[in-house]
């Protein structure tokens, strides 16, 4: 891993990216030249208020929404390519599990889709329950769980086939903050042990700063990046790095950002 | 509502053209019929306009059926027994007595039901099966019984079966609307100190409101159907559902389509007016439409 | 006198018992849930009897549930080629053909939301409509027998089940579509996978309303014509000869055997659709 760092490979990149929506108002510029690069093992946040485009673009990586100008490539296909090669495992903010299926079933559906052989998906199955700390609980049913149990659970599902690209889209922010601060630093393990690339969209700073090897600040109408920072921190994070002078100073910066975003209207 | 009627329209020339296509295909067996007795022989492009003109066609195409109904409904004075006018206005009497027999009868077992824990235990599992029971089994049954009991008028059996179909959505409706208002409401006028019937009238009543009239058009839709089968049976002289049975049992199939599109009408017309009364109500509660 | 007191007296009896019952803990439970309304069906069965005796009412009129219980007894035979006849041949067989047709077509428009649009509104119609009406001409086209009954189920339980499943097809989530898309899932695949199973809810509430519509449409168009057998001809016919305590035989046999295929649905569909809220209560 350590190699892979040193080498910095792109692994998404997007150049002067537009994404226009028709509305009936007339045209939305959820995106607008934006240029961005994300290295493999990367965790990038994306943080900005609503409507500065940050799960638009998440979407757009994901080829869940077609930019309108500009390029989009992930390890060099286009998105569409990248997601018949199964490259991403999506996380959203709800855990959006099949109530008709157990945990362990849902973790597999995927696996189904892409025609993993059976005893493939059981192994794999077991592997995730385990890394989400979950395995006690492969049989029981989504509603027989709690909100934070019911997210672990579509992490693991998101992992189960090994994509290389991990985005995540507010996946903690209708969880209580204590749940929060657990999943967070379950997280940071979970991205050491296997080294993905994650991208990931918040509301909060203190969630970004303590994620993120890189943070990225967007602004709304139109939503545009207004500042990249390149965290300074450990790849290693206790929680109580929140009380260090760098972590308050990221912090600081990332809040004068979306000062300035602001500002601009 | 421009976006849905363009693809309605076409479904409906679709089913035109079927219905067409089909009564060219069903009526045709009769000509060949007729032409080989006559020793004749017909070609196709004989055959197609005959069908579309036999007095006794096995299915009508949709010009003559039309044709039909424009005559019952115009041809004569709307009080002749030929009208389809008035007997349409019959079968409308009877829905709205027993639409309005089904709406006292399911508010007020809703009422009972949400108030006594009692009457929820026995009378809802018996609601819930009454449904279940094929009613126009019934049917001729209560026509014989209130005849015996000295009732002339045929109005009161088929409302007593319209009634039937029609109170079941009201009660599973207001059931559930006068249990919506949440813990948290309830509450809140329990620390104002209210008494449970405040928390009706003031409440539970005005909560409900909603899922009533959202029950009405499936309730008018039910009373209608029991109507006309209350009419089918029976040997009734009046109203669709007798034109029906009269154009069955002389094997007039024009009276029966012109009698099925008037009720098809009448239908059309029973809901829209719901629909209009829901509108008033949602929009005087300040719900938007 | 005494018939009709004790009666009076046994619903008096009756309803403190059940009052009782549902106050208690009893009344939380699934045994004494039954116990009480089978205490109210009993009840109406004995305040009948009470009134028929108390009053005197001719057999020709009312009979009582004591005449009707032996007539059904005596007659089992003639009531069981009535049930395969009428409930059988004709609505069973016509409720599986019209649930298989409007599945077929459900999935048939499910690709183009052209159609839907076009459909749905008219389905909505239809279904509102007095389609028992259609049993005379139904009857005029296939003949007398069971057939013709058949078909006059099919049309009568078509529309509120294509409705139903066009409407459940669509009742998935933006987010689950887009989980499905971010794992390249096919088009059948979604639809096995996510979206039928999500559209189970809708489905069974237009198979329960299509079980009683399937009963209701066999025995009208026995009204129409049909062989010496059949429920709506044993009624048609025992009413015109005065055989009330026949006709009630019949009816009970109706309504039972329209409570067991709802009763039967019911059970299915807490088996297929346990997860969802409405069964987990």
């Amino acid at each position: 891993m350590k190699d892979t760092l040193t080498t910095a490979q792109p692994v998404i990149e997007a150049k002067g990216l537009q994404l226009v929506f028709q509305t009936r108002d007339g045209p939305v510029h959820a995106l607008k030249d934006v240029n961005l690069t994300i290295n493999r093992g990367d965790f990038v946040s994306f943080i900005g208020p609503s409507g500065c485009g940050k799960t638009t673009f998440l979407r757009a990586i994901a080829a869940l929404e077609h930019p309108t100008g500009g390029s989009l490539t992930v390890n060099g296909l286009t998105p569409d390519e990248a997601r018949r090669k199964r490259a991403y495992g999506y996380v959203f903010q709800a855990a959006g599990l099949y109530p008709w299926r157990t945990i362990a079933g849902n973790i597999k559906l995927p696996l189904e889709i892409m025609g993993f052989a059976k005893d493939e998906q059981e192994a794999r199955v077991a592997r995730v329950l385990d890394l989400v700390e979950l395995s006690g609980f492969a049989n029981k049913f989504p509603w027989q769980l709690s909100g934070g149990m019911q997210q672990r659970a579509s992490i693991a599902r998101a992992l189960a086939f090994d994509a290389e690209i991990l985005l995540m889209d507010e996946p903690f922010g209708a969880l209580d903050e204590i749940v929060r601060d657990r999943l967070n630093e379950e997280l940071l393990k979970l991205w050491a042990r296997t080294g993905k690339t994650i991208g990931f969209v918040t509301h909060s700073i203190p969630e970004a700063v303590y994620l993120s090897t890189r943070i990225v600040v967007m602004s709304p109408r139109p939503g545009r990046i207004t500042d990249v920072i390149d965290s300074p921190l450990p790849r290693e994070r206790p929680l109580d790095i929140r009380d260090s002078k760098d972590f308050i100073e990221i912090a600081h910066r990332v809040r004068e950002g979306l000062r300035a975003g602001h500002a601009d209207e | 509502m421009s976006d849905r009627a363009i693809p309605v329209l076409t479904v409906v020339a679709g089913i035109v053209a079927l219905w067409y296509a089909a009564s060219v295909w069903m009526n045709a067996t009769w000509v060949f019929d007729q032409a080989e007795r006559a020793g004749t022989v017909v070609t196709w492009a004989e055959v197609v306009p005959q069908t579309m003109a036999q007095d006794r066609p096995l299915l009508p195409p949709p010009h003559q059926v039309a044709a039909q109904l424009w005559q019952g409904i115009t041809g004569q004075a709307v009080t002749s027994k030929r009208s389809l006018v008035y007997h349409g206005f019959v079968t409308f009497r009877g829905t709205m007595l027993g639409f309005g027999l089904g709406i006292v009868l399911g508010v007020s077992l809703a009422m009972a039901i949400v108030r006594f824990r009692v009457m929820e235990l026995s009378v809802m599992p018996w609601a819930i099966i009454s449904q279940t029971i094929p009613i126009v089994a019934l049917a001729p049954m209560i026509l014989t019984l209130s005849n015996q009991l000295g009732i002339d008028s045929r109005e009161v059996p088929k409302a007593i079966i319209s009634a039937y179909l029609s109170f079941f959505p009201v009660l599973v409706s207001m059931v559930t609307g006068l249990r919506s208002p949440d813990r948290i409401q309830i509450d809140l006028l329990a620390t104002y100190g209210a008494s449970p019937g405040q928390v009706f009238w003031k409440l539970r009543l005005p909560a409900s409101m909603p899922y009533f009239f959202a029950s009405l058009k499936v309730a008018v839709a039910a009373a209608l159907i029991g109507t006309i089968v209350g009419e089918l049976p029976t040997g009734a002289i009046e109203g669709l559902g007798a034109r029906m049975l009269i154009g069955s049992q002389f094997g007039e199939p024009l009276i029966m389509w012109a009698a099925l599109f008037a009720a098809a009408i009448l239908a059309g017309l029973l809901i829209l007016a719901v629909g209009l009364v829901e509108r008033m109500a949602r929009a005087r509660m300040g719900v938007a439409p | 006198m005494i018939w009709l007191v004790g009666a009076v007296v046994f619903w008096g009896l009756a309803w403190a018992l059940n009052v009782w019952l549902a106050g208690s803990r009893m009344g939380q439970r699934r045994a004494g849930r039954i116990a009480v309304a089978t205490l109210f069906g009993v009840t109406i069965l004995v305040l009948w009897e009470g009134l028929v005796r108390g009053f005197a009412v001719p057999p020709v009129i009312l009979p009582g549930p004591s005449v009707i219980g032996p007539t059904i007894a005596t007659s089992l035979p003639v009531l069981w080629a009535d049930f395969v006849q009428t409930v059988v041949k004709g609505a069973l067989t016509g409720f599986a053909i019209g649930t298989a047709a409007a599945f077929v077509t459900a999935i048939a428009i499910d690709r183009s939301p052209f159609l839907q649009r076009g459909l749905l509104p008219i389905g909505n119609f239809v279904s509102a409509l007095p389609i028992v009406g259609l049993a005379p001409i139904l009857v005029m086209w296939f003949g007398f027998d069971w057939q013709s009954k058949a078909a006059v189920v099919v049309v009568m339980v078509f529309f509120p089940l294509l409705v139903n499943m066009v409407a459940g097809l669509q009742a998935t989530d933006r987010l689950s579509r887009d989980l499905m898309a971010t794992w390249s899932a096919s088009y059948w695949q979604g639809l096995f996978k996510l979206r039928l199973p999500a559209a189970m809810p809708f489905i069974f509430n237009g198979l329960k309303i299509a079980a009683t519509l399937a009963l209701i449409g066999a025995i009208v168009a026995e009204f129409f014509g049909s062989p010496i057998v059949g429920m709506g001809f044993r009624i048609s016919t025992e009413v015109g000869r005065l055989g009330l305590d026949m006709v009630w035989a019949t009816i009970a046999v109706a309504a039972l055997s329209g409570s067991a295929f709802y009763g039967l649905i019911a059970w299915i569909e807490s088996r297929v659709t346990f997860w969802h809220p409405s069964q987990r209560g």
